[in-house]
């Protein structure tokens, strides 16, 4: 069995030192006060701070406790901040693909839209902001599914007996055809859905991260399956990368590193 | 090289920011940084404009850097800025003689105060097109020559340069002390009060009024067209394009036939409406400006409404008051209640603007009762932004003689769905926002790609404009006229707050 990470246990002592007391305490002073050397102590507050357990006054350069900490039991990221956050990208996704664009968190077993940018063909198209869409009929929900264990488990205690609601003759059955579905979807990065939430409906969608690679929402296109998917009826290989890559740089603006 | 890409530098009022834009208008690249706001006394507002300088430093190689480019793919750069905000620096050091003096700021409230007293202070609006009010740079240059010691024979010498954002920028761009081309555009000369409204020139009789030598001034040249090549930054790169913020959305959002106007909601908020190659004086409280110029051909005009405070609302009820960590988190604050709960804010932060007009109402929450929570007063928050681009829609109906039948808005608070719905349903037209919502940054691309012949026509740039998302109005009709009366009851309450100064810069 491998040891303890010792920059985890520096970490966790200062946020000890930081919860004692007056709660507010300078570099030079948690260094001192933990023996480590300054350059240490400062960068393991400074990713405390990236990751907003900790706070640094701007005036006095002493930090604290940080909001973050606080707040640990909900939702890290406010799903309005989210699509502040990632507008851009889906206009720009929007743009290469030629589709619609949608983002989706999840809430009570479905996948909640979050964000939508309509298909850029001028034509008539309504906002579905608010929408709720089924988990395991889109390729958002996949991606929800692979990679959030509470969006899995919601899931599993809506459908206790079995069956998966059909949309189409396409829509994944089972709990276990779903779990191989999202193997690959893990093995792969991405997730798609074809004729499955409705015939000639096509989806493709990739995970937005935040910091240490957290799962805050899925990304993805959906259109008519002609165009989504190739004669074969598999997503066409260049929309999956414009998806992808737009899903990494709302993940790399979120503070998601190494995707 | 082949050069694929143009690149925009918004300077803002908070941030600077560099985008990257492919051939189709799209987004490539983005990086940007925010600058410190300076509040050293109520009513004054400064940047730092070596802070802004040295932003830009960082974030234009940057921008390329995401990209993977190096600047010999950029076929140009054009800039986007924060207008009126006056830098004066020093023409052999190139630093700045004082904190620039940004729009927001106040304190030529006595001075505006005893210039428009004087019997000929109708040429202001004669011949420039605006009122004289404290947020053009006219009176901020000559507050600062006036209390500034030596500066004004500084001045008059040549040692003292004045610019805008985009003259400062292009000014360091191009060599600063060393052979810096001292430009502005007409679309920001224009909001100088300086500026001959038809002659697109600076105005003799103007420059004598407010008692400003011109040798200070820099030179005026259409908003599209090739000003120098970048020495520094982007190094080889044409600087092709300046426009203010606000008339590069218009260009953003291919406003290009008269009638159509767009809305930005950033800091404040902005209403542009394309006019056609004639200025038209406004009666109900709007701006007359210039839209842009293209190379040689005839300057298209605009009428403008300006709110000063939008997004600046927001930003205070998380900087100031601390009741949200981050601005898109007054959404959700606002959606756990069902409405205002009959509480109204008028951010009449420093005095109203567009169409009222009163720099002397100050801001105020009216309707608090125990029943009043915190979400009822972000839902208040957002809908201030809502009520004040109606009474900007309602004047701009009756100066143009049509009523707007869309409105393509853009900027940074156009994520916020229930701001949108909102301003759909008090404005009882469909409000359309374009793919791309960086139409300030885009429009200073747009020009600039245009100068140098990256795209050929203004039909061509039309084509990329594509829809990305719309609000259709839902409001009963009722509702919206009661709304709108508690909102005009709330206004009035913010009236004749600071005296003595009461009525002052009334257009």
């Amino acid at each position: 069995m491998p040891g303890p990470v010792q920059s985890i246990e520096r970490a966790a002592a200062i946020l000890r030192l930081l919860a004692q007391g007056s709660g507010r305490l300078g570099l030079t002073e948690i260094a001192n006060s933990l023996g480590l050397a300054r350059g240490t102590a400062h960068g393991i507050l400074r990713t405390l701070q990236l990751v907003g357990f900790v706070e640094q006054d701007e005036a006095t350069g002493k930090y604290q406790l940080g909001a973050a900490l606080l707040h640990l039991g909900t939702s890290y990221l406010d799903v309005n901040e989210l699509r502040s956050r990632a507008i851009n990208w889906a206009d720009a996704l929007a743009a290469r693909s030629g589709e619609a664009v949608r983002i989706g968190t999840h809430l009570q077993g479905k996948v909640l839209v979050v964000h939508h940018v309509f298909r850029p063909d001028d034509s008539l198209q309504t906002l579905d902001v608010g929408m709720l869409l089924p988990m395991h009929a889109t390729a958002i929900g996949k991606v929800l599914l692979a990679y959030d264990a509470n969006a899995a488990a919601a899931l599993h205690d809506a459908v206790q007996d079995g069956e998966l609601e059909q949309f189409t003759r396409r829509t994944v059955r089972t709990h276990r055809e779903m779990s191989r579905v999202l193997t690959t979807v893990r093995e792969h990065g991405w997730a798609s859905d074809v004729d499955e939430a409705g015939m000639g409906e096509a989806g493709v969608a990739a995970p937005i991260r935040g910091y240490g690679g957290l799962v805050v929402g899925a990304m993805g296109i959906s259109g008519a399956t002609e165009r989504i998917c190739d004669p074969g009826g598999r997503p066409r290989p260049d929309l999956v990368g414009y998806v992808r890559d737009a899903a990494r740089a709302v993940s790399r603006d979120l503070g998601a590193s190494r995707w | 090289m082949t050069q694929r890409y143009v690149m925009s530098i918004d300077q803002g009022t908070t941030s600077t920011r560099c985008i990257l834009f492919d051939q189709r208008g799209r987004l490539v690249s983005v990086t940007q940084r925010e600058h410190k706001q300076h509040f050293p006394r109520p009513g004054w507002v400064e940047h730092d404009a070596v802070e802004i300088w040295r932003n830009l430093e960082r974030i234009g190689p940057e921008a390329l850097a995401q990209a993977g480019i190096g600047p010999g793919e950029v076929a140009a750069v054009g800039i986007a800025n924060q207008r009126e905000t006056a830098v004066l620096w020093d023409r052999r050091t190139g630093v700045p003689v004082a904190p620039a003096v940004v729009w927001q700021d106040t304190r030529t409230d006595t001075l505006v105060d005893e210039l428009s007293r004087r019997p000929d202070a109708h040429v202001v609006r004669e011949r420039c097109g605006l009122p004289l009010a404290t947020y053009f740079s006219a009176p901020t240059v000559r507050w600062l020559l006036d209390s500034t010691d030596g500066l004004r024979e500084r001045a008059e010498r040549g040692d003292v340069l004045f610019g805008t954002m985009e003259s400062w920028l292009i000014w360091n761009l191009t060599g600063g002390p060393d052979g810096g081309v001292h430009v502005t555009d007409v679309t920001n000369a224009s909001r100088t009060l300086l500026m001959n409204l038809r002659d697109l020139d600076w105005d003799p009789v103007l420059l004598g009024f407010f008692g400003i030598p011109r040798v200070m001034l820099p030179q005026i040249r259409p908003s599209s067209e090739t000003y120098g090549t970048a020495r520094r930054v982007l190094p080889g790169v044409r600087i092709s394009a300046a426009l203010g913020d606000q008339q590069a959305a218009l260009f953003g959002q291919t406003c290009f036939h008269r009638g159509e106007a767009k809305c930005t909601y950033g800091t404040g908020a902005f209403l542009l409406l394309n006019t056609g190659t004639e200025p038209v004086a406004s009666t109900h409280g709007l701006l007359t400006t210039v839209g842009y110029q293209i190379g040689d051909q005839p300057a298209v005009y605009a009428l403008e409404g300006s709110i000063a405070v939008t997004g600046a609302l927001v930003q205070w009820f998380r900087d100031r008051l601390g009741i949200i960590s981050t601005a898109p988190e007054i959404e959700t604050l606002a959606r756990t209640v069902d409405d205002n709960g009959g509480c109204y804010i008028v951010p009449a932060f420093s005095g109203l603007f567009a169409p009222h007009w009163r720099s002397e109402a100050r801001g105020v929450i009216v309707g608090l009762t125990s029943y009043i929570t915190k979400g009822h007063l972000a839902r208040a928050v957002l809908e201030a932004t809502g009520w004040q681009t109606r009474e900007v829609v309602d004047a701009m109906n009756a100066d143009a003689g049509i009523a707007l039948t869309t409105l393509k808005v853009d900027g940074g608070m156009t994520s916020d769905n229930l701001l949108m719905q909102f301003i759909a349903d008090v404005l009882d037209v469909p409000v359309v926002r374009p793919m791309v919502a960086e139409t300030v940054s885009l429009g200073a691309a747009y020009a600039a790609g245009l100068a140098v012949g990256y795209w050929p026509d203004l039909e061509g740039l039309r084509r990329n404009w594509h829809r990305a998302a719309q609000w259709t109005p839902a409001m009963d009709p009722q509702r919206r006229e009661d709304e709108y009366d508690n909102w005009r009851r709330a206004v009035e309450r913010a009236l004749d707050w600071i005296k003595p100064t009461a009525g002052r810069a009334r257009p």
